[in-house]
């Protein structure tokens, strides 16, 4: 008993001694921190730095050893071959970007279009077998593309699907929607049906109710779920380059990587592909950065 | 201004659950009538099928002299309070008033005169330019009675609507909402798992549960006579002792030889069970003239009361609402009698009133 009581007594004046000695354990901690990330942030980087630098290098600047890291004269030349072809006119890489555009763009907004209404109903509805429904759909997504792509190779040579825009758009939408429904379902459920049910006293349809109150509540969860399925489309690969033969059709992905092969590989105009690429993903994530950390974050804090 | 007659509701839902298994009301004009339950007993259902949010399988609904089963619920001339006050996030207050009298199409001047009328009507003055998320729990839920008031509707329909608010705003809500219906004289129907709120609201109460009605009456014939077990059981804080009885030599009596007041007619060849209020029991000294021996079993003081639970040798130990002058300690031994009139009997395996 007496030495508990000790004890306690002892640690009456611990706590005032305590913070100063935080604050230098947190400042040298932090030092650490920095320096550890630092080296990892250069570590993680250094591929993205070298793709940026090759894009902007001359040629024999790009081959010359030892590398050269700062004195080398940038040249934009890699950047006009990625969309000027060299006799004039577009080149086949430009052709490829604006079919991922359109690819990427249309099966995105195809899914949203179906998926959204869909999780909208699966959240509010009584539907018979509701999980077994969400989980067949769900069930779709196992598969990795490479399991499937070639029953769906076959299937697309019947159809005439093959070496077609459509045919990617259906297959990109058709991996999006479940994503969609299934990550859009818990948006919707977070907004209170009640919502709904006010509007539709106040004399509006339940799809009115829906389109004028539910869908804007809806629209960070929908802006954070279409830039998943756009990334998804954009970057997708083993299908673009399966189900489709012809420059018209191919998308970036698999041009890019065509572009690497044969006897010389042009890595000026790989680095600068790769960048053009990369970019509008990157400044679409950025503009809507705010409702992705809104989207992600929703289902966080329970109301 | 209009009754509401709810005939052979039922609601069956595409996944098989049964919400409501069948349920008849008859709900006068001006009538402000409470349902009570248990959650999952069919209450909220069958107030939103009254709504028209939801579609009953069968049975028929009236409001006024329509039969409204298919009517969307815009057409039914009913206004719905919510639990989460559905409040349009996006309007400020004075929208969010007027949004259903523009969706009408009322005039502009129309809409502003009655706006105002439901803004004074629950002091909203200085709240109307705000939007919902800075409202309070309590502010919000006002602005919600508003909106349904500038409706002018036929019936009042309050699903829950205090249930969000802490206790003492919910004791000025309650207060607001029966001075409001009484002033209106619109008829309302109420619903809600807190008794306190069913008893000092309701003109009539209607007890779910299990998506039948077990009992439909006054605050009063539902507190003195519980219709079956599980309203003798719901009602009451704390509810009624639920006591094993036996009919002998002119007395009810239980296991330990507590004798309670017979009421009439009993039938006799039955098993049954007694439902006395802890009011209606006495904590006594030991031995003291008609008491039964038992023993404190524990106390808690509630500052104006106190209740003690007894074990007097049954195999319920029961519940006794005592004064706070009478004090007995944890274990001591004691009496315990019956001071109240002739108690409920319920048969034990109907579960049903038998006198």
């Amino acid at each position: 008993m007496a030495v508990s009581v000790n004890e306690a007594v002892s640690a009456g004046p611990a706590p005032d001694q305590r913070p100063p000695g935080r604050r230098r354990r947190g400042r040298g901690r932090v030092a650490i921190e920095v320096a550890v990330l630092a080296v990892l942030a250069a570590v993680m980087l250094f591929p993205v730095l070298w793709m940026i630098e090759t894009s902007i290098k001359e040629n024999r600047d790009v081959y010359a050893i030892p590398a050269k890291f700062f004195d080398f004269t940038i040249t934009l030349d890699h950047f006009k071959d990625v969309f000027v072809a060299s006799g004039g006119g577009p080149s086949t890489l430009s052709g490829s970007f604006l079919n991922s555009v359109i690819v990427a763009g249309v099966s995105t907004v195809l899914a949203t279009v179906l998926g959204v209404p869909a999780a909208w109903a699966y959240s509010r509805f009584s539907v018979k077998a509701k999980k077994d429904q969400l989980f067949f759909i769900l069930s779709t997504r196992f598969m990795p593309p490479v399991v499937v792509v070639i029953p769906i190779f076959l299937m697309y040579r019947q159809v005439g699907l093959f070496d077609t825009k459509l045919g990617l758009i259906l297959i990109y939408t058709a991996f999006n929607v479940p994503f969609t429904i299934w990550m859009m379902k818990g948006f919707v459920d977070e907004v209170p049906a009640e919502y709904e049910d006010a509007a539709m006293l106040d004399g509006y349809t339940r799809l009115q109710a829906f389109w004028k109150f539910t869908l804007p509540l809806l629209l960070p969860g929908i802006a954070a779920t279409a830039v998943f399925a756009l990334i998804f489309s954009w970057n997708e690969f083993v299908f673009a380059i399966f189900l489709t033969s012809s420059d018209a059709v191919r998308t970036a992905p698999p041009a890019i990587a065509g572009l690497i092969g044969g006897t010389t590989v042009d890595w000026g105009l790989v680095a600068a592909a790769s960048i053009v690429f990369a970019l509008p993903v990157l400044v679409f994530s950025y503009l809507v950065r705010k409702h992705l950390v809104a989207g992600v974050t929703l289902g966080a804090v329970r109301r | 201004m209009a009754g509401i007659e709810v005939t052979s509701l039922h609601k069956r839902y595409p996944d098989g659950t049964v919400a409501v298994e069948h349920v008849d009301l008859s709900i006068g004009d001006g009538e402000l009538f409470v349902m009570l339950g248990p959650s999952g007993c069919g209450k909220t259902t069958t107030l939103r099928a009254i709504a028209g949010l939801e579609r009953q399988t069968s049975g028929d609904i009236r409001i006024g002299d329509t039969l409204v089963n298919d009517l969307p619920p815009a057409e039914r001339d009913i206004a719905m309070v919510f639990q989460f006050y559905a409040l349009y996030p996006h309007l400020r207050t004075r929208d969010n008033l007027a949004f259903p009298l523009r969706a009408e199409g009322l005039p502009k001047a129309e809409v502003e005169e009655r706006v105002g009328e439901a803004a004074r009507l629950m002091r909203l003055g200085p709240l109307l330019d705000r939007r919902p998320h800075r409202l309070s729990g309590g502010e919000q839920q006002r602005v919600a009675l508003a909106r349904a008031l500038v409706r002018r509707p036929r019936a009042f329909l309050m699903d829950e609507p205090l249930t969000n608010l802490d206790a003492e705003l919910r004791a000025d809500m309650r207060t607001e909402i029966k001075h409001l219906q009484g002033e209106l004289g619109t008829t309302m129907v109420y619903v809600t798992h807190d008794q306190v709120e069913a008893m000092s609201l309701g003109h009539r109460i209607a007890i779910l549960n299990k998506g039948r009605v077990e009992q439909i009456g006054t605050p009063l014939e539902v507190y003195d006579r519980p219709a079956s077990l599980f309203c003798a059981a719901f009602i009451g804080s704390p509810p009624m002792n639920l006591i094993e009885v036996e009919l002998a030599d002119g007395h009810l009596r239980s296991k330990s030889g507590l004798a309670l007041t017979p009421p009439p007619n009993l039938p006799r060849d039955r098993s049954l069970i007694a439902g006395v209020r802890p009011e209606a029991l006495e904590v006594t000294e030991p031995g003291a003239e008609g008491s039964v021996p038992g023993r404190v079993v524990s106390a808690e003081w509630l500052g104006d009361e106190i209740i003690y639970v007894v074990d007097h040798g049954d195999q319920r130990d029961v519940r006794v609402r005592m004064p706070l002058n009478v004090r007995f300690a944890a274990d001591a031994p004691v009496g315990l009698r019956h001071t109240g009139g002739p108690p409920p009997v319920y048969d034990a395996s109907t579960e049903e009133l038998v006198a």
